[in-house]
């Protein structure tokens, strides 16, 4: 436990030592904001429209901004995540930090979990700058705040097993551009796997789309918090995290 | 402390190390003397739990690298080649991190950090990135992180390459100094630092033992055979020539072989070797005042490690490629 702490600090302090958490953290937020802008400028737009029309009552924002808006950062989630993930064992391998890892008296599952751990930790820092752009909802017309939390529970999860597939990526190379190449193109078949079934509905096509972290996420943008969706999120972890320990294993076995 | 026994490693296509023996006592400081690519690193690594073995048996304080990896990795502390360092951390940040991996009680890792800055030296760059310190201070850092959990044997992979000849004359001293408490193993392809720093020596080539395991005195002993002089006669208007000098060098009773080595400035040098046993520097001066020349310098060549090891390795190498051809 000690030893997950350790790896823990170091690699979440290491995203802050560096340009690479600065960086990520500012792309998001201006990608985000001008998401935000768009979002609510067309529901300001068509609240004015249905009032002219003579509807009296208010457009649901939870509907209308919150909902299209988490399927966004969902989206851009996928592009942030290499970036996150790249360095974690791509760096050590290339620096050589990775044999004083290796012999120091530390198991390889707790060297895998402190870096899965600060990883997903940053992320949780980089989403929580979304929420400084919804504060503004909530001074102009309160929303409904739980589907919000479940909302971003599940960008969390959904980021959470990305952020471990990213992890293992990174454990199978030492270049990080490699690294960032390939959890991309993972990340981006994992989201578009959902489109099989606009042309095809046989059981293979199911099981492909089922596969999707994205058809998991509409859920719990929803507001929905659905068991299924979440064992799906946390195999998925534990199946990617599972694989990076196996891969540090047959490291020694390669070398 | 460690005890190695028909260690063998191979890699896809080629074998590293093949079936190595040896063993380390307590307090001893070992050299571990071979060219580059003979198997050195890969016998640390497999000391230090990196990679597993193919064959054979390693242990370290009684566990084995197999068995037990936790317990031998607690008990070592190693410095590969280059450094293990985090550039973007300071030195003090950076030793705490290392301590707190190897297992050190949080009420004492800042007072063991402050001991071994002290040790090697790096007090005053405490509070530096490590990506701004030199090669010396990073290697110096380097071997703080071996010895920041004041483990029984240390491995040091080539702790001097790259540094500059202050740098690893410190460094040696360093090492020495720290041989009391802890057992040390050094590889290294400089053969002058085995000798200056090491009690024992291994010496290893193309992934074998070249010779049993030893001292630095005895193997000198051992392998110096004939005894070696070094003859500098002064000529004058070219008298003696040197086939000349030669040939009434070689007519001294005792004397096995004689080659000139290089003549100069009316200066013949001569290196003159002997059959075992036999004192030949008193025969040789009398010849040489005998015929009427001058004698300048008259000196035992000792053998250095570096003609042992050249001799090993060259009847290594004979004998490999005779079976491969």
């Amino acid at each position: 436990m000690r030893n997950i702490l350790t790896i823990y600090r170091k690699e979440l302090k290491g995203y802050f030592a560096s340009w690479v958490g600065y960086v990520v953290i500012a792309f998001f937020a201006v990608i985000f904001g001008y998401f935000f802008y768009v979002a609510t400028a067309i529901f300001v737009n068509q609240s004015f429209q249905s009032q002219m029309m003579g509807r009296g009552f208010p457009m649901d924002m939870n509907e209308w901004v919150i909902r299209p808006l988490m399927m966004n950062v969902s989206v851009i989630g996928l592009f942030v995540i290499p970036m996150i993930t790249m360095r974690l064992f791509a760096e050590e391998k290339r620096s050589g930090t990775i044999e004083l890892l290796m012999t120091s008296p530390v198991r390889d599952l707790e060297i895998v979990l402190g870096k899965w751990l600060a990883a997903t930790t940053f992320y949780a820092c980089v989403l929580l700058i979304s929420a400084l752009d919804l504060i503004f909802l909530f001074v102009y017309g309160p929303p409904d705040w739980k589907p919000i939390l479940v909302a971003y529970l599940g960008l969390l999860l959904q980021g959470g097993c990305l952020l471990a597939l990213g992890t293992f990526i990174s454990s199978l190379t030492r270049n990080q551009i490699i690294a960032a190449g390939g959890t991309f193109a993972a990340c981006l078949l994992l989201w578009v796997f959902e489109w099989v079934t606009a042309y095809e509905t046989s059981s293979w096509a199911r099981v492909v789309s089922y596969l999707s972290v994205l058809t998991h996420f509409e859920p719990f943008a929803k507001g929905l918090l659905d068991s299924k969706d979440v064992i799906f999120y946390l195999s998925a972890i534990f199946l990617g995290l599972f694989l990076t320990t196996r891969s540090m294993e047959s490291l020694r076995w390669r070398a | 402390m460690i005890k190695v026994q028909g260690l063998t490693k191979r890699y896809a296509r080629t074998v590293a190390v093949d079936d190595i023996s040896f063993e380390v006592q307590k307090g001893q400081i070992v050299g571990f003397l071979g060219p580059n690519g003979a198997g050195k690193t890969t016998t640390m690594r497999v000391l230090t739990c990196f990679l597993p073995p193919t064959a054979g048996t390693a242990q370290v304080a009684g566990f084995d690298v197999l068995e037990q990896p936790l317990e031998v990795k607690r008990r070592i502390g190693y410095l590969p080649e280059a450094p293990p360092l985090y550039p973007e951390m300071e030195v003090r940040e950076y030793l705490t991190f290392v301590g707190k991996l190897k297992g050190i009680p949080k009420s004492d890792l800042s007072r063991r950090v402050a001991e071994v800055c002290e040790r090697c030296a790096i007090g005053d760059y405490r509070d530096k990135l490590i990506s701004k310190l030199s090669r010396g201070y990073r290697q110096r850092v380097g071997l703080a992180q071996a010895i920041i959990h004041n483990p029984d044997v240390l491995i040091l992979d080539e702790p001097t390459a790259g540094l500059d000849p202050k740098q690893i004359i410190e460094t040696r001293q360093l090492i020495k100094g720290l041989a009391g408490d802890h057992t040390i193993i050094l590889s290294t392809h400089i053969l002058s630092e085995v000798e200056q720093t090491c009690q024992h020596v291994i010496i290893i080539n193309q992934g074998k033992l070249a010779a049993p395991p030893d001292t630095v005195e005895n193997l000198t002993r051992r392998l110096r055979g004939a005894e070696s002089v070094a003859v500098e006669i002064e000529t004058r208007d070219g008298v003696p020539d040197a086939a000349a000098a030669q040939r009434r060098l070689e007519q001294v009773a005792g004397v096995s072989r004689v080659i000139p080595k290089e003549s100069r400035d009316g200066r013949l040098l001569f290196e003159v070797e002997s059959l075992q046993g036999r004192p030949v520097r008193g025969e040789l001066a009398r010849a040489v005042v005998e015929a009427g020349w001058s004698l300048n310098e008259l000196r035992p060549v000792a053998l250095s490690l570096e003609k042992i090891f050249l001799e090993l390795t060259a009847s290594e190498q004979q004998g490999g490629q005779g079976g491969a051809q």
